[in-house]
Protein backbone atom coordinates (compact mmCIF):
# COMPACT_ATOMS: atom_id res chain seq x y z
CA UNK A 1 0.00 0.00 0.00
CA UNK A 2 2.47 2.67 1.20
CA UNK A 3 4.87 1.19 -1.95
CA UNK A 4 1.48 2.04 -4.39
CA UNK A 5 1.46 5.39 -2.96
CA UNK A 6 4.92 6.48 -2.89
CA UNK A 7 5.46 4.86 -6.89
CA UNK A 8 2.56 6.81 -7.22
CA UNK A 9 3.85 10.36 -5.46
CA UNK A 10 7.75 9.72 -7.50
CA UNK A 11 6.05 9.30 -10.72
CA UNK A 12 3.51 12.21 -9.74
CA UNK A 13 6.83 14.72 -9.35
CA UNK A 14 8.57 13.56 -12.26
CA UNK A 15 5.82 13.91 -14.07
CA UNK A 16 5.52 17.65 -12.23
CA UNK A 17 9.06 18.43 -12.67
CA UNK A 18 8.62 17.33 -16.37
CA UNK A 19 5.73 20.41 -16.87
CA UNK A 20 8.21 22.87 -15.35
CA UNK A 21 11.21 21.90 -17.32
CA UNK A 22 8.97 22.49 -20.47
CA UNK A 23 7.32 25.48 -18.76
CA UNK A 24 10.73 27.16 -18.48
CA UNK A 25 11.75 26.08 -21.98
CA UNK A 26 9.02 27.90 -23.32
CA UNK A 27 9.30 30.62 -20.85
CA UNK A 28 13.13 31.01 -22.43
CA UNK A 29 11.96 31.15 -25.82
CA UNK A 30 9.44 33.59 -25.33
CA UNK A 31 11.56 35.44 -23.71
CA UNK A 32 13.58 36.02 -26.81
CA UNK A 33 10.83 37.66 -28.70
CA UNK A 34 11.23 40.67 -26.99
CA UNK A 35 15.20 40.03 -26.50
CA UNK A 36 17.56 41.20 -29.75
CA UNK A 37 18.87 40.67 -32.02
CA UNK A 38 16.86 38.60 -34.05
CA UNK A 39 18.15 35.99 -36.90
CA UNK A 40 15.74 36.89 -39.68
CA UNK A 41 17.61 34.17 -41.89
CA UNK A 42 17.30 31.64 -40.06
CA UNK A 43 13.97 32.49 -39.22
CA UNK A 44 13.47 32.50 -43.06
CA UNK A 45 14.47 29.38 -43.82
CA UNK A 46 12.57 27.85 -41.23
CA UNK A 47 9.61 29.13 -42.92
CA UNK A 48 10.47 27.81 -46.34
CA UNK A 49 11.35 24.22 -44.63
CA UNK A 50 8.59 24.04 -42.70
CA UNK A 51 5.76 26.05 -44.72
CA UNK A 52 6.80 25.50 -48.26
CA UNK A 53 8.43 22.06 -48.20
CA UNK A 54 5.13 20.80 -46.51
CA UNK A 55 2.78 21.60 -49.15
CA UNK A 56 2.85 18.73 -50.72
CA UNK A 57 2.82 16.07 -48.04
CA UNK A 58 -0.37 18.70 -46.73
CA UNK A 59 -1.87 18.44 -50.17
CA UNK A 60 -2.04 14.86 -50.64
CA UNK A 61 -2.90 14.01 -47.26
CA UNK A 62 -6.03 16.81 -47.26
CA UNK A 63 -6.91 15.61 -50.94
CA UNK A 64 -7.45 11.56 -49.88
CA UNK A 65 -9.06 12.21 -47.09
CA UNK A 66 -11.30 14.56 -48.15
CA UNK A 67 -12.29 11.66 -51.10
CA UNK A 68 -12.79 9.02 -48.05
CA UNK A 69 -14.43 11.18 -45.96
CA UNK A 70 -17.47 11.88 -49.21
CA UNK A 71 -17.27 8.10 -49.96
CA UNK A 72 -18.28 6.99 -46.34
CA UNK A 73 -20.58 9.74 -45.86
CA UNK A 74 -22.50 9.14 -48.48
CA UNK A 75 -22.38 5.25 -47.63
CA UNK A 76 -23.57 5.99 -44.58
CA UNK A 77 -25.92 8.66 -45.03
CA UNK A 78 -27.82 6.96 -47.82
CA UNK A 79 -28.45 4.27 -44.70
CA UNK A 80 -31.31 7.01 -43.39
CA UNK A 81 -31.81 8.53 -46.92
CA UNK A 82 -29.06 11.02 -45.86
CA UNK A 83 -26.74 11.38 -48.49
CA UNK A 84 -27.56 14.84 -49.57
CA UNK A 85 -25.88 16.60 -46.48
CA UNK A 86 -22.26 15.09 -48.28
CA UNK A 87 -20.88 18.82 -48.91
CA UNK A 88 -21.87 20.10 -45.84
CA UNK A 89 -20.43 17.21 -43.56
CA UNK A 90 -17.05 16.70 -45.69
CA UNK A 91 -16.96 20.77 -45.08
CA UNK A 92 -17.32 20.96 -41.36
CA UNK A 93 -15.52 16.94 -40.56
CA UNK A 94 -12.22 19.09 -42.77
CA UNK A 95 -12.41 22.35 -41.57
CA UNK A 96 -13.48 21.64 -37.69
CA UNK A 97 -10.94 18.36 -37.07
CA UNK A 98 -9.91 16.40 -40.23
CA UNK A 99 -7.69 19.65 -41.47
CA UNK A 100 -6.17 20.82 -38.75
CA UNK A 101 -5.80 17.13 -36.77
CA UNK A 102 -4.31 15.52 -40.05
CA UNK A 103 -2.17 18.53 -40.61
CA UNK A 104 -0.65 18.72 -37.11
CA UNK A 105 0.03 14.74 -37.15
CA UNK A 106 2.03 15.25 -40.45
CA UNK A 107 4.21 18.28 -39.79
CA UNK A 108 4.95 16.30 -36.29
CA UNK A 109 5.86 13.66 -39.03
CA UNK A 110 7.76 15.48 -41.39
CA UNK A 111 9.26 18.64 -39.18
CA UNK A 112 9.47 17.75 -35.39
CA UNK A 113 11.44 14.71 -36.39
CA UNK A 114 13.59 16.82 -38.65
CA UNK A 115 14.21 19.89 -35.51
CA UNK A 116 14.86 17.08 -32.99
CA UNK A 117 17.32 14.92 -35.43
CA UNK A 118 18.93 18.01 -36.48
CA UNK A 119 19.27 19.81 -32.83
CA UNK A 120 20.43 16.82 -31.30
CA UNK A 121 23.08 15.98 -33.53
CA UNK A 122 24.11 19.58 -33.05
CA UNK A 123 24.21 18.82 -29.60
CA UNK A 124 26.58 15.59 -29.75
CA UNK A 125 28.99 16.71 -32.12
CA UNK A 126 29.49 20.22 -29.46
CA UNK A 127 27.83 22.55 -32.32
CA UNK A 128 25.55 24.06 -29.71
CA UNK A 129 28.75 24.68 -27.77
CA UNK A 130 30.34 26.31 -30.32
CA UNK A 131 27.22 28.43 -30.99
CA UNK A 132 27.31 29.34 -27.09
CA UNK A 133 31.37 30.15 -27.24
CA UNK A 134 30.89 32.41 -30.27
CA UNK A 135 28.40 34.47 -28.24
CA UNK A 136 25.10 32.97 -29.99
CA UNK A 137 22.40 31.86 -27.83
CA UNK A 138 20.99 28.85 -28.95
CA UNK A 139 17.79 29.54 -27.89
CA UNK A 140 17.68 32.91 -29.58
CA UNK A 141 19.09 31.16 -32.76
CA UNK A 142 17.65 27.45 -33.01
CA UNK A 143 14.58 27.60 -31.15
CA UNK A 144 12.99 30.48 -31.43
CA UNK A 145 12.75 30.82 -35.43
CA UNK A 146 11.70 26.82 -35.98
CA UNK A 147 9.01 28.16 -33.38
CA UNK A 148 7.70 30.93 -34.76
CA UNK A 149 8.09 29.95 -38.13
CA UNK A 150 5.76 27.09 -37.32
CA UNK A 151 3.55 28.93 -35.46
CA UNK A 152 3.19 31.14 -38.43
CA UNK A 153 3.06 28.51 -41.21
CA UNK A 154 0.91 26.43 -39.35
CA UNK A 155 -2.36 28.06 -40.57
CA UNK A 156 -1.54 28.58 -43.56
CA UNK A 157 -1.26 25.55 -44.18
CA UNK A 158 -4.14 24.20 -42.79
CA UNK A 159 -6.39 26.66 -44.59
CA UNK A 160 -4.57 24.76 -47.92
CA UNK A 161 -5.51 21.42 -46.34
CA UNK A 162 -9.08 22.36 -45.89
CA UNK A 163 -9.39 23.86 -49.36
CA UNK A 164 -7.70 20.95 -50.65
CA UNK A 165 -9.50 18.89 -48.66
CA UNK A 166 -13.06 19.51 -49.81
CA UNK A 167 -11.67 19.66 -53.15
CA UNK A 168 -11.38 15.80 -52.23
CA UNK A 169 -14.61 15.82 -51.45
CA UNK A 170 -16.16 17.81 -54.06
CA UNK A 171 -14.02 15.37 -57.04
CA UNK A 172 -15.51 12.19 -55.16
CA UNK A 173 -18.76 14.11 -54.81
CA UNK A 174 -19.17 15.12 -58.68
CA UNK A 175 -17.11 12.41 -60.15
CA UNK A 176 -18.34 8.99 -58.86
CA UNK A 177 -21.51 10.07 -56.27
CA UNK A 178 -23.67 11.96 -58.87
CA UNK A 179 -23.17 15.40 -57.22
CA UNK A 180 -24.11 18.85 -59.40
CA UNK A 181 -20.90 20.66 -59.00
CA UNK A 182 -22.24 24.52 -58.49
CA UNK A 183 -24.67 22.80 -55.65
CA UNK A 184 -21.87 20.93 -54.10
CA UNK A 185 -19.79 24.18 -54.05
CA UNK A 186 -22.80 26.38 -52.85
CA UNK A 187 -23.91 23.80 -50.12
CA UNK A 188 -20.25 24.28 -48.93
CA UNK A 189 -20.32 28.05 -48.63
CA UNK A 190 -23.57 28.47 -47.44
CA UNK A 191 -22.78 25.96 -44.23
CA UNK A 192 -19.55 26.65 -43.11
CA UNK A 193 -18.95 29.74 -40.38
CA UNK A 194 -16.78 31.85 -39.60
CA UNK A 195 -16.34 30.48 -36.52
CA UNK A 196 -15.48 27.28 -38.36
CA UNK A 197 -12.60 28.45 -40.19
CA UNK A 198 -11.43 30.56 -37.10
CA UNK A 199 -10.96 27.84 -35.11
CA UNK A 200 -9.37 25.47 -37.76
CA UNK A 201 -6.91 28.30 -38.28
CA UNK A 202 -6.40 28.41 -34.80
CA UNK A 203 -5.45 25.22 -34.39
CA UNK A 204 -3.32 24.90 -36.31
CA UNK A 205 -1.23 27.92 -34.78
CA UNK A 206 -1.35 25.78 -31.74
CA UNK A 207 -0.16 22.59 -33.26
CA UNK A 208 2.98 24.22 -34.97
CA UNK A 209 3.48 25.75 -31.97
CA UNK A 210 3.47 22.25 -30.36
CA UNK A 211 5.63 20.44 -33.43
CA UNK A 212 8.26 23.02 -33.38
CA UNK A 213 8.36 23.24 -29.57
CA UNK A 214 9.05 19.52 -29.11
CA UNK A 215 11.50 18.72 -31.63
CA UNK A 216 13.88 21.98 -30.61
CA UNK A 217 13.04 20.84 -26.60
CA UNK A 218 13.87 16.68 -26.99
CA UNK A 219 16.79 17.83 -29.62
CA UNK A 220 18.45 19.83 -26.75
CA UNK A 221 17.90 17.12 -24.34
CA UNK A 222 19.49 14.77 -26.08
CA UNK A 223 22.12 12.46 -24.59
CA UNK A 224 25.30 11.92 -26.45
CA UNK A 225 25.64 9.17 -29.07
CA UNK A 226 23.87 8.11 -32.04
CA UNK A 227 21.52 6.69 -30.09
CA UNK A 228 20.77 9.63 -27.89
CA UNK A 229 19.87 11.14 -31.35
CA UNK A 230 17.57 8.10 -32.17
CA UNK A 231 16.26 8.43 -28.93
CA UNK A 232 15.70 12.69 -29.16
CA UNK A 233 13.78 12.40 -33.18
CA UNK A 234 11.48 9.17 -31.26
CA UNK A 235 10.57 10.66 -28.39
CA UNK A 236 9.74 14.69 -29.82
CA UNK A 237 7.22 12.53 -32.09
CA UNK A 238 5.50 10.85 -30.29
CA UNK A 239 5.30 13.64 -27.79
CA UNK A 240 4.20 16.34 -30.64
CA UNK A 241 1.49 13.73 -31.98
CA UNK A 242 -0.16 13.19 -28.41
CA UNK A 243 -0.26 16.46 -27.39
CA UNK A 244 -1.60 17.69 -30.68
CA UNK A 245 -4.27 15.48 -30.35
CA UNK A 246 -5.19 16.08 -26.31
CA UNK A 247 -4.69 20.64 -27.92
CA UNK A 248 -6.91 19.11 -30.16
CA UNK A 249 -9.54 18.10 -27.91
CA UNK A 250 -9.66 20.74 -25.63
CA UNK A 251 -9.50 23.59 -28.61
CA UNK A 252 -12.99 21.48 -29.56
CA UNK A 253 -14.30 21.67 -26.59
CA UNK A 254 -13.46 25.37 -25.89
CA UNK A 255 -14.52 26.58 -29.15
CA UNK A 256 -17.87 24.65 -29.46
CA UNK A 257 -18.88 23.04 -26.70
CA UNK A 258 -21.23 25.85 -25.77
CA UNK B 1 44.91 35.84 -15.46
CA UNK B 2 42.88 32.74 -15.27
CA UNK B 3 42.74 30.89 -11.74
CA UNK B 4 41.07 27.72 -11.09
CA UNK B 5 40.56 26.84 -6.84
CA UNK B 6 39.96 23.73 -6.04
CA UNK B 7 37.35 22.81 -9.01
CA UNK B 8 35.55 19.41 -8.72
CA UNK B 9 33.09 17.79 -11.41
CA UNK B 10 31.41 14.26 -11.49
CA UNK B 11 29.14 12.86 -14.14
CA UNK B 12 27.43 10.31 -11.67
CA UNK B 13 29.47 8.08 -10.16
CA UNK B 14 32.14 9.04 -12.43
CA UNK B 15 34.80 11.92 -10.48
CA UNK B 16 36.67 13.56 -13.43
CA UNK B 17 37.90 16.62 -12.07
CA UNK B 18 38.90 16.29 -8.09
CA UNK B 19 40.38 19.42 -6.70
CA UNK B 20 42.32 21.47 -9.65
CA UNK B 21 44.36 24.20 -8.95
CA UNK B 22 45.76 25.84 -12.00
CA UNK B 23 47.11 29.39 -12.89
CA UNK B 24 47.31 30.69 -16.25
CA UNK B 25 48.91 34.44 -16.22
CA UNK B 26 47.91 36.93 -19.23
CA UNK B 27 50.00 36.32 -22.35
CA UNK B 28 50.99 33.19 -21.41
CA UNK B 29 50.64 30.00 -23.39
CA UNK B 30 49.74 27.01 -21.28
CA UNK B 31 50.08 23.82 -22.38
CA UNK B 32 47.69 20.69 -20.54
CA UNK B 33 48.80 17.23 -20.87
CA UNK B 34 47.55 13.90 -19.18
CA UNK B 35 45.94 10.66 -20.55
CA UNK B 36 42.99 10.34 -22.84
CA UNK B 37 40.02 10.53 -20.58
CA UNK B 38 41.27 12.65 -17.42
CA UNK B 39 38.74 15.23 -17.75
CA UNK B 40 40.96 18.24 -20.06
CA UNK B 41 38.08 18.88 -21.89
CA UNK B 42 36.31 19.23 -19.15
CA UNK B 43 38.21 21.74 -17.83
CA UNK B 44 38.61 23.67 -20.43
CA UNK B 45 34.92 23.64 -20.68
CA UNK B 46 33.97 24.68 -17.46
CA UNK B 47 36.04 27.77 -17.22
CA UNK B 48 33.79 28.19 -20.91
CA UNK B 49 30.38 27.90 -18.35
CA UNK B 50 29.72 24.99 -20.61
CA UNK B 51 30.15 22.43 -17.76
CA UNK B 52 28.85 23.75 -14.57
CA UNK B 53 31.55 22.41 -11.75
CA UNK B 54 30.13 20.96 -8.56
CA UNK B 55 32.73 22.81 -6.54
CA UNK B 56 35.81 25.15 -6.54
CA UNK B 57 35.76 28.85 -8.20
CA UNK B 58 37.18 30.04 -11.48
CA UNK B 59 38.28 33.46 -12.05
CA UNK B 60 39.00 35.25 -15.01
CA UNK B 61 40.85 38.79 -14.26
CA UNK B 62 40.44 38.39 -10.36
CA UNK B 63 36.55 38.02 -11.38
CA UNK B 64 34.62 35.07 -10.73
CA UNK B 65 33.46 33.60 -14.13
CA UNK B 66 29.48 32.80 -12.17
CA UNK B 67 28.91 36.32 -11.99
CA UNK B 68 30.26 38.02 -15.03
CA UNK B 69 28.00 39.31 -17.71
CA UNK B 70 28.28 36.08 -20.12
CA UNK B 71 28.28 37.71 -23.48
CA UNK B 72 31.02 40.21 -22.43
CA UNK B 73 32.54 37.55 -21.04
CA UNK B 74 32.30 34.92 -24.40
CA UNK B 75 33.04 37.72 -27.02
CA UNK B 76 37.14 37.58 -24.93
CA UNK B 77 36.96 33.57 -26.01
CA UNK B 78 38.21 31.68 -29.01
CA UNK B 79 37.96 27.68 -28.52
CA UNK B 80 38.61 24.88 -30.86
CA UNK B 81 37.03 22.03 -29.92
CA UNK B 82 38.32 18.60 -29.78
CA UNK B 83 35.88 17.35 -32.76
CA UNK B 84 35.54 20.77 -34.44
CA UNK B 85 31.97 21.77 -33.68
CA UNK B 86 31.66 23.29 -37.26
CA UNK B 87 27.89 24.25 -37.98
CA UNK B 88 27.58 21.62 -40.79
CA UNK B 89 24.42 23.61 -42.55
CA UNK B 90 27.00 26.26 -43.29
CA UNK B 91 29.53 26.83 -45.63
CA UNK B 92 33.17 26.86 -44.37
CA UNK B 93 34.08 30.57 -44.81
CA UNK B 94 30.28 31.41 -43.16
CA UNK B 95 31.61 28.99 -40.34
CA UNK B 96 35.10 30.88 -39.94
CA UNK B 97 33.70 34.75 -40.04
CA UNK B 98 30.12 33.25 -37.47
CA UNK B 99 30.95 35.75 -35.53
CA UNK B 100 32.00 38.72 -37.90
CA UNK B 101 28.38 37.63 -39.67
CA UNK B 102 25.89 38.68 -36.32
CA UNK B 103 25.93 40.07 -33.08
CA UNK B 104 28.54 43.14 -32.00
CA UNK B 105 30.66 42.45 -34.03
CA UNK B 106 28.65 42.48 -37.25
CA UNK B 107 30.09 43.94 -40.27
CA UNK B 108 29.62 43.68 -44.21
CA UNK B 109 29.49 40.46 -45.63
CA UNK B 110 32.23 40.86 -47.98
CA UNK B 111 34.57 42.11 -45.71
CA UNK B 112 33.89 38.86 -43.03
CA UNK B 113 34.28 36.55 -46.40
CA UNK B 114 37.58 38.67 -46.60
CA UNK B 115 38.67 38.34 -42.98
CA UNK B 116 37.74 34.64 -43.00
CA UNK B 117 39.78 33.49 -46.58
CA UNK B 118 42.73 35.05 -44.56
CA UNK B 119 42.34 33.14 -41.42
CA UNK B 120 41.82 29.81 -43.56
CA UNK B 121 45.01 30.92 -45.15
CA UNK B 122 46.87 31.63 -42.38
CA UNK B 123 45.88 27.53 -40.98
CA UNK B 124 47.31 26.34 -44.75
CA UNK B 125 43.75 26.14 -46.73
CA UNK B 126 43.74 28.01 -49.64
CA UNK B 127 40.93 30.25 -50.73
CA UNK B 128 38.73 27.68 -52.62
CA UNK B 129 37.80 25.35 -49.43
CA UNK B 130 36.10 28.07 -48.69
CA UNK B 131 32.63 27.72 -50.18
CA UNK B 132 32.65 23.87 -49.62
CA UNK B 133 30.39 22.44 -46.57
CA UNK B 134 32.54 20.99 -43.96
CA UNK B 135 30.95 17.59 -44.78
CA UNK B 136 33.19 17.96 -47.81
CA UNK B 137 36.45 18.59 -45.85
CA UNK B 138 38.68 15.86 -44.55
CA UNK B 139 38.90 15.71 -40.65
CA UNK B 140 42.19 17.34 -40.46
CA UNK B 141 40.92 20.43 -42.73
CA UNK B 142 37.70 20.49 -40.73
CA UNK B 143 40.13 20.89 -37.53
CA UNK B 144 42.10 23.80 -39.50
CA UNK B 145 39.21 25.24 -40.21
CA UNK B 146 37.83 25.00 -36.17
CA UNK B 147 41.19 26.66 -35.76
CA UNK B 148 40.34 29.72 -37.95
CA UNK B 149 36.83 29.94 -36.55
CA UNK B 150 38.47 29.92 -32.63
CA UNK B 151 40.89 32.99 -34.03
CA UNK B 152 38.91 34.71 -36.70
CA UNK B 153 37.48 37.36 -34.28
CA UNK B 154 41.29 37.73 -32.52
CA UNK B 155 40.33 37.24 -28.77
CA UNK B 156 42.05 37.63 -26.12
CA UNK B 157 42.26 34.43 -24.59
CA UNK B 158 42.16 31.08 -26.97
CA UNK B 159 41.51 27.64 -25.92
CA UNK B 160 42.77 24.53 -28.44
CA UNK B 161 41.23 21.26 -27.24
CA UNK B 162 44.19 19.24 -29.31
CA UNK B 163 44.61 21.56 -32.19
CA UNK B 164 47.32 19.26 -33.82
CA UNK B 165 45.54 15.70 -33.59
CA UNK B 166 44.74 13.91 -37.18
CA UNK B 167 47.45 16.42 -39.07
CA UNK B 168 50.24 15.43 -40.92
CA UNK B 169 53.79 16.29 -39.30
CA UNK B 170 54.13 19.48 -42.16
CA UNK B 171 51.02 20.80 -40.58
CA UNK B 172 51.24 20.45 -37.42
CA UNK B 173 54.38 22.20 -37.34
CA UNK B 174 52.89 25.29 -39.38
CA UNK B 175 49.37 24.91 -36.14
CA UNK B 176 52.31 25.04 -33.48
CA UNK B 177 53.98 28.26 -35.30
CA UNK B 178 50.72 29.97 -35.38
CA UNK B 179 49.54 29.20 -32.02
CA UNK B 180 52.83 30.42 -30.67
CA UNK B 181 52.66 33.27 -32.94
CA UNK B 182 49.01 34.21 -31.78
CA UNK B 183 50.36 34.01 -28.48
CA UNK B 184 53.65 36.48 -28.94
CA UNK B 185 52.60 38.64 -31.41
CA UNK B 186 48.65 39.35 -30.27
CA UNK B 187 49.45 39.15 -26.86
CA UNK B 188 46.75 36.46 -26.24
CA UNK B 189 46.19 33.83 -23.82
CA UNK B 190 46.22 30.41 -24.75
CA UNK B 191 45.38 26.97 -22.83
CA UNK B 192 46.25 24.15 -25.58
CA UNK B 193 45.60 20.77 -25.00
CA UNK B 194 47.89 18.39 -26.88
CA UNK B 195 49.60 14.56 -26.44
CA UNK B 196 51.99 15.58 -29.33
CA UNK B 197 54.84 16.26 -27.24
CA UNK B 198 56.40 18.15 -30.49
CA UNK B 199 53.68 20.38 -30.05
CA UNK B 200 54.29 20.77 -26.05
CA UNK B 201 57.88 21.93 -26.84
CA UNK B 202 57.08 24.09 -29.58
CA UNK B 203 53.77 25.99 -27.71
CA UNK B 204 54.46 25.61 -24.33
CA UNK B 205 55.53 28.39 -21.83
CA UNK B 206 54.12 26.29 -19.04
CA UNK B 207 52.88 22.74 -19.13
CA UNK B 208 50.42 21.76 -16.35
CA UNK B 209 49.93 17.55 -16.33
CA UNK B 210 46.35 16.48 -15.22
CA UNK B 211 46.60 13.12 -13.51
CA UNK B 212 43.76 11.87 -11.35
CA UNK B 213 41.38 14.19 -10.89
CA UNK B 214 44.13 17.01 -9.84
CA UNK B 215 47.56 18.82 -11.84
CA UNK B 216 49.88 16.15 -10.53
CA UNK B 217 52.89 18.74 -11.80
CA UNK B 218 53.11 22.17 -13.33
CA UNK B 219 55.74 24.19 -14.54
CA UNK B 220 57.94 26.09 -16.83
CA UNK B 221 58.51 23.64 -20.19
CA UNK B 222 61.93 23.83 -19.66
CA UNK B 223 62.09 21.93 -16.10
CA UNK B 224 59.99 19.48 -17.84
CA UNK B 225 62.54 16.86 -18.76
CA UNK B 226 63.81 17.00 -15.32
CA UNK B 227 61.33 17.44 -12.84
CA UNK B 228 61.90 14.35 -11.10
CA UNK B 229 58.31 13.02 -11.34
CA UNK B 230 57.50 9.74 -12.09
CA UNK B 231 54.37 10.55 -13.76
CA UNK B 232 55.48 13.15 -15.97
CA UNK B 233 58.56 11.45 -16.78
CA UNK B 234 56.45 8.11 -18.23
CA UNK B 235 54.15 10.41 -20.05
CA UNK B 236 56.85 12.73 -21.81
CA UNK B 237 58.60 9.54 -22.80
CA UNK B 238 55.59 7.67 -23.64
CA UNK B 239 56.53 4.41 -21.87
CA UNK B 240 54.38 1.36 -20.76
CA UNK B 241 56.21 1.06 -17.42
CA UNK B 242 55.66 3.22 -14.95
CA UNK B 243 53.15 4.61 -12.23
CA UNK B 244 50.41 5.07 -15.08
CA UNK B 245 48.07 2.14 -15.49
CA UNK B 246 47.58 1.25 -19.10
CA UNK B 247 44.22 0.35 -18.87
CA UNK B 248 41.96 3.19 -18.12
N1 LIG C 1 28.82 15.36 -20.89
C1 LIG C 1 29.36 14.32 -20.25
N2 LIG C 1 28.58 13.40 -19.65
C2 LIG C 1 29.11 12.35 -19.02
N3 LIG C 1 30.42 12.11 -18.90
C3 LIG C 1 31.27 12.96 -19.49
C4 LIG C 1 30.79 14.11 -20.19
N4 LIG C 1 31.85 14.79 -20.67
C5 LIG C 1 32.95 14.09 -20.27
N5 LIG C 1 32.60 13.00 -19.56
C6 LIG C 1 33.54 12.04 -18.94
O1 LIG C 1 34.56 12.77 -18.32
C7 LIG C 1 35.78 12.12 -18.48
C8 LIG C 1 36.81 13.11 -19.03
O2 LIG C 1 36.43 13.46 -20.34
P1 LIG C 1 37.28 14.48 -21.21
O3 LIG C 1 36.59 14.61 -22.50
O4 LIG C 1 37.54 15.73 -20.45
O5 LIG C 1 38.65 13.69 -21.38
P2 LIG C 1 39.99 14.20 -22.03
O6 LIG C 1 40.98 14.33 -20.96
O7 LIG C 1 39.71 15.42 -22.86
O8 LIG C 1 40.37 12.97 -22.92
P3 LIG C 1 40.91 12.92 -24.44
O9 LIG C 1 42.36 13.18 -24.35
O10 LIG C 1 40.63 11.53 -24.85
O11 LIG C 1 40.16 13.95 -25.21
C9 LIG C 1 35.54 10.92 -19.35
O12 LIG C 1 35.50 9.80 -18.50
C10 LIG C 1 34.19 11.16 -19.96
O13 LIG C 1 33.51 9.94 -20.09
MG1 LIG D 1 39.47 15.81 -24.77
Amino acid sequence: MTRALAATGAATLGLLAAIGRLAIFVGQTLSHLVRPPFYMREFGHALVQIGYFSLPVVGLTALFTGGALALQIYAGGSRFDAQAVVPQIVAIGMVRELGPVLVGLMIAARVTSSIAAEIATMKVTEQIDALVTLSTNPMKYLTLPRVLAATLVMPVLVGIGDVIGIMGGFLVGTERLGFNAAAYLQNTADFLTRLDIVSSLAKGAVFGFIAALMGCYYGMQSDRGAMGVGRATKTSVVAAAVLILAANFLLTEAFFSA
Amino acid sequence: MIRLSDLHKSFGANAVLRGVDLHVPRGESMVVIGGSGTGKSVLIKSILGLVTPDSGTIEVDGQNVTRADRDAFLARFGMLFQGGALFDSLPVWQNVAFRLLRGRLKRPKAEAREIAVEKLRRVGLSADVADRLPAELSGGMQKRVGLARAIAAEPEIIFFDEPTTGLDPIMSGVINDLIREIVTEMGATAITITHDMTSVRAIADDVAMLHAGKVRWSGPVAQMDDSGDPYLHQFITGSAEGPIEAVR
